[in-house]
């Protein structure tokens, strides 16, 4: 069974087309990167799965649960997906160590002493610990985003969804972030990421997915798709990369 | 072309390339500056001599007019200031109680107000559409109007079982006025946080509520501090407005004596008390600015 399986996602802005019948499947542990053009419709692809974004057609199921339907609301939701922004959106008047317990304690009413234990624990595992009472404008962008990954994995989600998480921040800080999503996939974490770091989606990807004009136009193995490129959409995108040094 | 500067020396060498030597060290940190006495007694002096005419200049004027003497006598009597001191400051204390019982009802019924405004979804459509209209009519309506009209006219219905003192009525329709400006202040500052913030608290599953109350409200708040305070400051002053309904407050206190002297050095007193009061609010104001300023700047070393 899928971890992900979207079947003919439509999704208009106004009268704007920006998904157009896209299908998709992402196989449990398996990590998925899309990519194409700003307005291709990738962000909008990933805030459909976890429905920050209602599509108008087509149906998304998680793990074999159908979360289109109208009788399924959003509770527990957040267990099945997690999201992490391109700008952190971290909480600014909590501390570290709150940002990743007010979910856990508000929606599954862990208590306050069992939520910061296993918060610790998260924040240890990202090397994080020692800013647990940090607010986060004391943090590097960096430290913010490693946060920010955290605090999405509170919930101890089935995927996680990553929107462009390294755009935002400064070259020599991408790093410390790239390592982490390596970490998790290592961990065998189910991963959607939109990313514009080319490299970094031959690293990490099992599968790259090529997105133009609101569909899906190719999809195969990074080291097949970055190098042979079937589609002349692909074949110009990349092209494009190349010349500007990106790749 | 123009000539060389010579500060830049023989060393300045174009398209050089490869390691640069080290320098021998960074050049020492700048002086601290200490008040240069020389270099600001001329602008001090011209500074102090301006103030001097010109202040001197306006008092000389306005002794001297031939009015004068009974401007002073009808408004700044010494003896009248003295003899109607202690019940002006009588009726100030009762402005006090009212403007701190007015603040704390405003700023929670403000707050359900812009709450219930920016609840989201269609359930709560005709709860929004009721606070908009509240909103819409009680801001657009002089204060003194609704002071006059719950003060006498709700008193005037004598229902049993509400109360009957105009200064009750009064103070409900300053609560009820002020909201309508306080609720929307509440929402210029929960709409100003970012849309980002609802969209990270939403997908950790909290519900609309929690979202509201632990992630946006604590901001919003935060990003209207200022205009808040700017609030606190005029109901001070508006609560004056219940005279006119025989509230004996400091206005109508000072109003009492001049009807019965001719005089109006009291409506100074009551003056003088008002500005005691709002311009430490001010001050406060600015220096609860300044520090939330200085939090948000705050980095971390």
């Amino acid at each position: 069974m899928s971890a992900v399986a979207i079947r003919g996602l439509t999704k208009y802005f106004g009268t704007r087309l920006v998904l157009d019948r896209v299908d998709l499947d992402v196989a449990a542990h398996e990590v998925v990167c899309l990519i194409g053009a700003s307005g291709s419709g990738k962000s909008t692809l990933l805030r459909c799965i976890n429905r920050l974004v209602e599509a108008d057609h087509g149906l998304i199921s998680l793990g074999g649960l159908s979360i289109t339907d109208p009788q399924f609301g959003r509770t527990g939701l957040q267990q099945r997906v997690g999201i992490v922004f391109q700008s952190y959106n971290l909480f600014p008047h909590l501390t570290v160590l709150d940002n990743l317990t007010l979910a856990p304690r508000k929606v599954q009413r862990i208590s306050r002493a069992q939520a910061d234990a296993r918060a610790r624990e998260v924040l240890a595992l990202f090397a994080m610990d020692s800013f647990a009472a940090s607010y986060p404008e004391q943090l590097s962008g960096g430290q913010q985003q490693r946060v920010a990954i955290a605090r999405a994995l509170m919930t101890d989600p089935d995927v996680l969804l990553l929107d462009e998480v390294t755009a935002a921040l400064d070259p020599e800080l991408v790093g410390e972030v790239l390592r982490i999503i390596h970490d998790l996939k290592a961990r065998g974490l189910t991963m959607v990421i939109v990313t514009h770091e080319m490299g970094f989606a031959r690293d990490v990807a099992d599968r790259v997915c090529f997105l133009s004009q609101g569909r899906i136009v190719e999809e195969d193995s990074p080291a097949r798709l970055f190098t042979t490129p079937e589609h002349p959409a692909t074949q110009a995108f990349l092209a494009r990369l190349i010349a500007s040094g990106r790749v | 072309m123009a000539a060389p500067d010579p500060r830049f020396g023989a060393t300045q060498r174009p398209g050089r390339t490869g390691v640069r030597p080290a320098p021998d060290g960074p050049p020492p940190p700048p002086r601290k500056r200490h008040f240069d006495w020389r270099a600001a007694l001329a602008p001090g002096l011209v500074s102090s001599a301006s103030i001097i005419v010109v202040f001197g200049g306006l008092y000389w004027l306005i002794t001297s007019a031939e009015q004068w003497p009974r401007i002073k006598a009808q408004f700044f009597n010494i003896d009248h200031m003295i003899a109607a001191a202690p019940r002006v400051a009588q009726g100030f204390l009762t402005n006090l109680q009212v403007w701190l019982i007015a603040l704390v009802c405003i700023g929670v019924w403000a707050l359900v107000l812009a709450v219930v405004r920016s609840l989201r979804g269609p359930v709560f459509a005709p709860l929004r559409l009721i606070v908009v209209v509240y909103i819409d009519v009680f801001r657009g309506l002089p204060a003194l109007l609704l002071v006059i009209l719950f003060g006498f006219g709700i008193p005037a219905l004598n229902i049993p079982g509400l109360p009957n003192s105009g200064l009750f009525w009064g103070g409900v329709a300053m609560v009820l006025c002020y909201s309508a400006y306080v609720a929307e202040i509440y929402r210029s500052g929960i709409d100003a946080v970012h849309e980002g913030q609802r969209a990270a608290a939403r997908s950790l599953g909290l519900s609309e509520w929690d979202t509201l109350i632990y992630a946006i409200l604590p901001q919003a708040l935060r990003n209207v501090l200022p205009a808040l305070m700017n609030i606190v400051v005029a109901l001070q002053k508006d609560v004056a407005l219940l005279s006119v309904i025989g509230v004996r407050d400091a206005v109508r206190e000072a109003q009492i004596y001049t009807a019965t002297t001719f005089n109006y050095s009291s409506l100074i007193v009551a003056a003088l008390l008002f500005l005691l009061a709002t311009i430490p609010m001010a001050r406060l104001a600015d220096w609860v600015n300044r520090r939330d300023r200085a939090r948000r700047l705050q980095v971390s070393e």
